[in-house]
């Protein structure tokens, strides 16, 4: 069974379809990429998954369990974390309380605990410090630990975005255009970093990208969406050679 | 016939309370900032017209107008010494805290020129009743008067921003303040025409409110400010036929809340309203839904 | 780790540090008769005002919404309080009395904050803090008719003082636009103790305010703040942690309504209206937004500023209103802020010359 099995999503905004009949299918441990010239629907496709954006039809299921229609909550808590594409980090605190924000579900004391400074907030915050820095340290961040999120360099906000996904646990990674912006050395970076997380944390990735160095460097299959359908689907190389594809992306 | 009596004393409220909303919508929907100080500044065009016809006995045509003209540069100034230089603060709650500094700064200088004690109101405005129903509902000029009045700066301020040059200006910069100095419009200019109107129009509604309740001290702006604020938020911030609505509505839910079931509650009343029509439509009667992309 | 753990910690510790410290020197002046009557009626509503603005900074600073009702919720801490000081008066003494009168008053705002929040918080921004305004106005237009008396036969309750009837040997305690008289006067013993008792209860604020903050609660409402969208992506139940630190707050400023209801003889609630609310926003912007010694210190200077220049008669709201406006325009215009750092930087620069010469 595919960890991710997605079929006949569609979402209408007024007279829109902005995704129209999408269906993917991801199994455990693949990095997978959701490719398409802009306005496809990609990051629709994101806020569907997540939750952002209830679908007006279609099906998600995550290992088997049926998320369509939850909680952008109850579905992080099923196990599918993100990024955005306009980075969105929790800014004016420090680069370890936005991982530590990401455990906040896994490592749990009460309100009051924390008011009266019980022994269990020292405990449960001690470990808690701990693992937030272990993330960190893969994503070369724990020298600027103490820095508020939001002073950090353009690259290492992108890094902090899926560090802080990371930490909630989860089962399937979205990642929406980590490499906006890089130039050609972080974006290098950048693929190693995300190969690593995947062998690492035993990851399942799906990502969207519009660098197609990056997406034929690291993605093993690939989906082209174009005018919220999807074109093709399939392995990477044979998907990047496809004429549809080509036509979609430089136009005839 | 009571009940019309009331509805007609409720429309007459609420288009002074229409007017004000004017102001404050504009200047929301172009500034981005609630103006505290707005209320404040009819409470300023009243003193002007009382000590003009009181003091130096001019005409009452004359003292409009050097009220008005006095309001508008006031708001202008205003904007341009209080406001403008928090324009791109980090935080929009500077511009709302330097509102309040302004707003206390008009009632205390008030105070200090006018004193505390309540001042009667002059007539300035003498249009006889009108009589209907052989005697059963008469309507006060002064009625009459607030209700037109309000209708025709309701139309002129409409054509005003959507066929002239300065009012797509005022809606160019409302939409997107960035796009707008990018397209060519000058910023700074069109939103002190902002504040020129909405304090020209609070010159107005003073001289609506005191000739209405004939009594004058420095903090008779600050609650019909407030619920011209509320009325706005009724209505939909932002939008002007909003802000005539939810001044007019707002005017006759007091008087009936205040003939009907006790004056003590009426405001509670109003503001009931209110919570239940935000919770409802959560930008207002006319206001746009915005959602935050993703 | 270590380190950080060890700043924030040293930091809240000077905040309680400044507290006791003002309180000090406030007794030893106090002590030698250098103490004037004036600055001494404005000890206890300094300490009201103290916990009112950390309260409330708690929902603008950390949840990041702007509320302007919380004199609502003291007003609410303040008339149940009170009521429960007269009901009990003969059958409590003073001192767990008013321990009570504290709890009671901190429980029936936060219920309070709870009611209105959960309908409140689903709105954003102004309107937020419009329909916060307008819940603070109901509030004080409620309480205004309500007459509470208690006689033999248990308590009564109406609306209007003709409806108002209790049996011989009643006590009327809330009277409508009147308020709640004699309250002050049920503590004589203790009256001379309400500085230390605010005192503490500042200190218990920060405690409760800086504690939570800086806990895993706290960490999920300031993400609440930075970025709503991000904090559900990683699954922070938003509604929960907005709701729980309007809760708290509302709480905290029944506290501060508490501690002013008892401190008068004579309490209306007429002086809880917008414009209070808006009084204690002030403290809190100007102290710093998120900054709570910030709010305590802004608190104490403004409210006593006015106070003092009583001397100037006429003219001293409209220094408070000049100073409230210089200060604004200096802490927050970009202009301004360029200039500072500017300055700062020059000075520092100065300074290396001459170290290196």
């Amino acid at each position: 069974m595919a960890m991710l099995e997605v079929n006949h999503l569609s979402i209408q905004f007024g007279g829109l379809r902005a995704v129209d009949g999408f269906h993917l299918n991801i199994e455990k441990g693949e990095l997978y990429g959701l490719i398409g010239p802009n306005g496809a629907g990609k990051t629709t496709v994101f806020n569907l998954l997540t939750g952002v954006y209830k679908p007006t039809e279609g099906i998600i299921r995550l290992d088997g369990q049926d998320i369509t229609g939850k909680s952008t909550i109850e579905i992080n808590k099923a196990g599918i974390a993100r990024t955005f594409q306009n980075i969105r980090l929790f800014k004016d605190i420090p680069v370890l309380d936005n991982v530590k924000v990401g455990l906040h579900n896994h490592y749990q004391y009460s309100t009051l605990t924390g008011i009266l400074r019980l022994p269990k907030y020292f405990k449960i915050e001690k470990e808690m410090n701990e693992k937030a820095m272990e993330i960190l340290k893969v994503f070369d961040l724990d020298k600027e630990a103490h820095l508020l999120a939001g002073n950090l360099p353009y690259g290492k906000q992108r890094k902090l975005e899926i560090a802080r996904a990371l930490a909630t646990d989860p089962k399937l990674l979205l990642l929406d255009e980590p490499a906006a912006g890089m130039n050609p050395n972080e974006t290098q970076e950048l693929m190693d970093t995300i190969r690593f997380v995947q062998e690492h944390f035993h990851m399942t990735t799906l990502l969207i990208e519009h660098d197609m160095k990056l997406v034929g460097g690291i993605c093993e299959k690939l989906t082209v969406l174009n005018f919220g359908q999807v074109l093709t689907e399939g392995e990477t190389s044979e998907v990047l050679n496809n004429p549809q594809v080509i036509t979609a992306y430089l136009g005839e | 016939m009571s009940f019309i009596s009331y509805l007609k004393d409720g429309i007459s409220l609420g288009s002074i309370y229409a007017i004000i909303a004017l102001g404050y919508t504009m200047v929301y929907g172009i500034a981005k900032m609630l103006n505290f100080a707005h209320g404040d500044v009819i409470m300023v065009g009243a003193f002007v017209i009382l000590t003009a016809i009181t003091k130096a006995g001019l005409p009452p045509a004359a003292a409009i107008l050097i009220s008005v003209v006095f309001c508008t540069v006031l708001g202008i100034v205003i904007e341009k010494i209080a406001y403008r230089p928090l324009r791109k603060a980090s935080s929009n709650l500077a511009v709302l805290i330097t509102a309040i500094g302004v707003s206390y700064l008009l009632q205390n200088l008030a105070l200090l020129i006018f004193g505390a004690d309540a001042k009667s109101f002059v007539t300035v405005i003498d249009v006889p009743s009108v009589s209907l129903f052989g005697g059963q509902l008469v309507i006060k000029g002064i009625t009459i008067v607030t209700i037109v009045v309000s209708v025709i700066i309701m139309v002129a301020l409409t054509f005003f921003v959507q066929k002239t040059k300065p009012g797509r200006a005022m809606q160019a910069v409302s939409e997107d303040r960035d796009a707008a100095q990018l397209m060519g419009v000058n910023v700074n200019a069109t939103i002190s025409l902002t504040f020129a109107i909405g304090s020209g129009l609070a010159a107005i509604a003073g001289l609506l409110l005191c000739s209405a309740y004939p009594t004058l001290t420095p903090y008779t702006g600050a609650m019909p400010g407030i619920k011209a604020f509320v009325a706005a938020v009724f209505g939909g911030i932002g939008s002007i036929p909003g802000a005539m609505v939810g001044g007019i509505l707002l005017g006759v839910i007091e008087i009936f809340g205040k003939a009907y079931i006790s004056s003590q509650v009426a405001d509670a009343i109003v503001f009931a309203v209110l919570i239940i029509v935000l919770l409802v439509k959560p930008t207002g009667l006319f206001g746009k839904n915005i959602q935050e992309k993703v | 780790m270590k380190t950080k753990m060890n700043k924030t910690t040293k930091n809240n510790f000077v905040t309680y540090g400044i507290v006791i410290l003002l309180f000090v020197i406030v007794q030893t002046l106090s002590a030698t008769g250098n103490l004037s009557r004036l600055l001494t009626g404005l000890l206890v509503p300094l300490c009201v005002y103290t916990i009112a603005a950390v309260s409330l900074n708690l929902v603008v600073g950390f949840s990041g919404e702007l509320s302007l009702g919380h004199a609502g919720f003291m007003c609410v801490g303040a008339y149940s309080s009170a009521l429960f000081s007269h009901m009990t008066a003969d059958a409590l003494p003073s001192v767990p009395r008013f321990i009570l009168a504290i709890l009671v008053g901190a429980v029936v705002a936060g219920i309070f904050g709870i009611l209105i929040g959960i309908p409140v918080l689903r709105l954003r921004g102004d309107y937020l803090a419009i329909v916060t305004l307008a819940f603070g106005e109901i509030i004080k237009n409620l309480i205004n008719i309500l007459y509470v008396g208690v006689d033999a036969n248990g308590i009564h309750v109406a609306t209007t003082s003709a409806g108002f009837k209790l049996a011989a040997g009643g006590k009327k305690i809330m009277k409508g636009a009147l308020g709640i008289s004699g309250t002050s006067a049920l503590y004589k013993d203790i009256k001379g103790q309400f500085f230390l008792i605010g005192v503490i209860l500042v200190l218990l604020t920060l405690f409760i305010v800086q504690n939570l903050v800086n806990s895993r609660s706290g960490r999920a409402i300031m993400s609440t703040r930075d970025n709503r969208i991000a904090a559900e992506s990683v699954g922070i139940n938003v509604t929960k942690y907005k709701l729980l630190a309007f809760t708290v707050s509302a709480a905290l400023a029944g506290v501060a309504g508490v501690l002013y209801a008892h401190n008068l003889s004579m309490l209306k609630v007429s002086v809880f209206d917008y414009n209070m609310s808006i009084l204690i926003l002030v403290y809190v912007v100007l102290g710093g937004i998120g900054n709570l010694r910030g709010s305590m210190i802004a608190a104490i200077i403004l409210y006593a500023l006015p106070e003092l220049l009583r001397g100037f008669a006429n003219y001293r709201m409209l220094i408070y209103a000049i100073v409230l406006i210089v200060m604004m325009l200096f802490n927050w215009a970009p202009a301004a802020r360029n200039w500072r750092s500017r300055m700062v930087e020059k000075f520092k620069g100065g300074k290396m010359k001459k170290e290196a010469a």
